[in-house]
């Protein structure tokens, strides 16, 4: 097993992202929404405000440190309800077959030709703006390509010899499922979970972008970039910091998810390389 | 090839009609009336007169009927808002969103295709991690952040383009939108070229082609380029859905008058039939795309048999 940079700069990254995250109140210099004073309006970058302060005075640092809780809440829960929908889905499809397999397929179809970020528009619509509905919107809209994979290896793995023995000794069809397939499929899915995590980040942060997800004061960072877009000429800190968050983080999930590739799905490393 | 098109069309009406279902059921649950929405006193007779004149005091099952009649005949319902046909202002929006997604496409392709195949032409070199990091860079992206750095950058310090807005449609207003909508699929053409070319690079035909003394370029030409290409098409056609998803944010961020500014301005505004129409216009778009996508690898590769 060979642990590439990918790996070790995105896992990096990652934890960066969690340790800030996690001890936000310890980091952050102010209270991100509550310490508002107009006469600290609009400072640059300088020893006293690291990344400068907003229209209203608060201090974009401490904003930026205790955003990385939204966004990581946001793409740990969502991914995690996408990857249990579409695992859930797929094995069950791929196992009994049948009629249930033609409507997971339908329904993955159906997913398919909806761009996520539209159907997770239009959900946000209907539940209105906020936290939860972020994660119910972001959890039910990305799951088709997990439950493909979940499918694809199911139909491969149901007829190898130890899953036939599991029949034979007397194993349930769930038991089989939960104990027999789902560990030799976990490699791909954790895979596509870590990738689907960073899309996750940037939905929410376009979704609060466009005045649907986290509304202003609190500080997501698709909302801070949303009210800095109108200081962009006299205040050009307020979009680099928060979008540079984002970018760091995403950029951390995509590169771990390709070091875990490497690692967790040889199959496609041989087909990479 | 023509049976073939016509399968192809008829096997995505089931799908087309699942969306419209979703969208209307969807649309049907949202919790408060649209109606109490949009009447500021909450007068229940002014409500009541409202929920007829816009035909929702009727069963769900009635109205969905009615919808799936009238969207037969192309009418996508009259708009809550402006009370103009919603066919009407899709019409109008429409040009500017193909526009954008084609252009966005079109600059993805001739920087990531090109990308991809230098960077599998040497992989492991300078030139293969420099454009696989610039790549992942690419992906990790929010548009909307990409936009507005590139638009203080050309248009507000450097003055070259416009920052936002149509204009008159000419090719200024649609740089800096276009490219910024392209990066990541840049990136995934980039990514997915470079996997495609060294899997065929090894493949049994291309080492026969080089034994039997085949020049490098001419393996490249007729056998590497060639393979590839089905699956740098896949991946532009299964790409224009996602870019259709993201114009949304990137039309909002310059101002753009696409189907995606409407779809964003009608649900902040609750203008649902608007919403539903811009939805289901969208998913037409990208299963067209997908269609014409389908029917150009016979094209490209004869071995594929329109069965």
């Amino acid at each position: 097993m060979k642990i590439g940079p990918s790996l070790i700069i995105g896992g990096a990254l990652f934890a960066l992202a969690i340790f800030v995250g996690v001890f936000a109140p310890w980091l952050a210099h102010t209270d991100p929404v509550m310490d508002a004073n107009l006469m600290n309006a609009e400072e640059p970058p300088s020893w006293t405000w690291w990344f400068g302060t907003d229209a209203q005075g608060r201090d974009i640092y401490s904003r930026v440190v205790y955003g990385a809780r939204i966004s990581l809440t946001v793409g740990i829960v969502s991914q995690l309800v996408n990857s249990v929908i579409g695992t859930t889905l797929g094995l069950t499809a791929g196992y009994w077959a049948g009629w249930w397999d033609d409507f997971v397929n339908g329904l993955t179809n159906l997913m398919l030709a909806i761009p996520s970020l539209i159907f997770a528009l239009a959900i946000m619509a209907v539940l209105g703006p906020g936290l939860t509905s972020l994660l119910i919107a972001l959890g039910l809209t990305n799951w088709s390509f997990t439950c493909r994979i979940a499918r694809a290896s199911t139909l491969s793995l149901k007829s190898q010899g130890y899953v036939q023995a599991a029949r034979v000794l007397g194993y349930g069809d769930l038991r089989i499922m939960i104990t027999q397939l789902l560990p030799n499929m976990l490699g791909p899915i954790i895979v596509i979970a870590t990738l689907g995590m960073g899309a996750a980040v940037l939905a929410e942060a376009a979704l609060s972008f466009l005045g649907l997800g986290i509304r202003p004061p609190y500080p997501s960072w698709g909302s801070m970039l949303s009210e800095a877009r109108d200081q962009i000429t006299t205040a050009p800190w307020l979009s680099i910091f928060p979008g540079l968050a984002i970018f760091l983080t995403v950029l951390g999930l995509n590169l771990l998810g390709d070091g875990l590739r490497d690692i967790l799905d040889p199959q496609s490393r041989s087909r990479r390389t | 090839m023509l049976s073939f098109a016509i399968r192809r069309i008829l096997q995505t009406i089931p799908t087309v009609l699942a969306v419209v279902l979703v969208v209307f059921v969807l649309f049907s649950i949202v919790p408060g009336s649209i109606v109490t929405n949009m009447s500021d006193d909450g007068d229940p007779q002014i409500e009541e007169r409202m929920k007829k004149q816009l035909g929702l005091d009727q069963p769900v099952y009635v109205r969905f009927g009615t919808y799936i009649a009238k969207l037969a005949m192309g009418d996508f319902g009259t708009s809550f808002r402006t009370r103009e046909p919603v066919t009407t202002m899709i019409a109008k929006r429409s040009w500017p969103t193909l526009q954008l997604v084609f252009a966005a496409m079109a600059f993805a392709v001739v920087i990531g295709v090109p990308l991809g195949f230098i960077a599998a032409l040497k992989p492991g070199g300078i030139i293969d991690t420099f454009s696989m990091f610039v790549a992942v860079s690419g992906l990790s992206m929010a548009k909307f952040w990409l936009g507005l750095l590139l638009m203080y950058l050309f248009a507000l310090k450097l003055g070259w383009l416009p920052s936002f807005g149509y204009g008159d449609g000419s090719l200024k207003y649609l740089i800096l939108p276009a490219v910024t909508l392209g990066v990541s699929p840049i990136s995934l053409l980039a990514r997915t070229t470079r996997a495609a070319v060294l899997e065929i690079m090894s493949a049994d035909f291309v080492r026969t082609a080089r034994s039997k003394g085949m020049s490098e370029t001419r393996v490249v030409k007729w056998h590497v380029t060639r393979n590839a290409l089905v699956i740098i098409l896949t991946t532009v056609g299964l790409q224009f859905g996602a870019l259709m998803g993201q114009a949304v944010v990137v039309e909002k961020l310059f101002s753009w008058p696409g189907l995606g500014s409407l779809l964003v301005d009608s649900v902040l505004q609750r203008d649902v039939p608007a919403v539903q129409g811009s939805i289901l216009v969208v998913v037409f778009f990208f299963l067209a795309i997908n269609l014409v996508i389908d029917l150009l690898y016979g094209v490209i590769d004869p071995r594929i048999r329109y069965s």
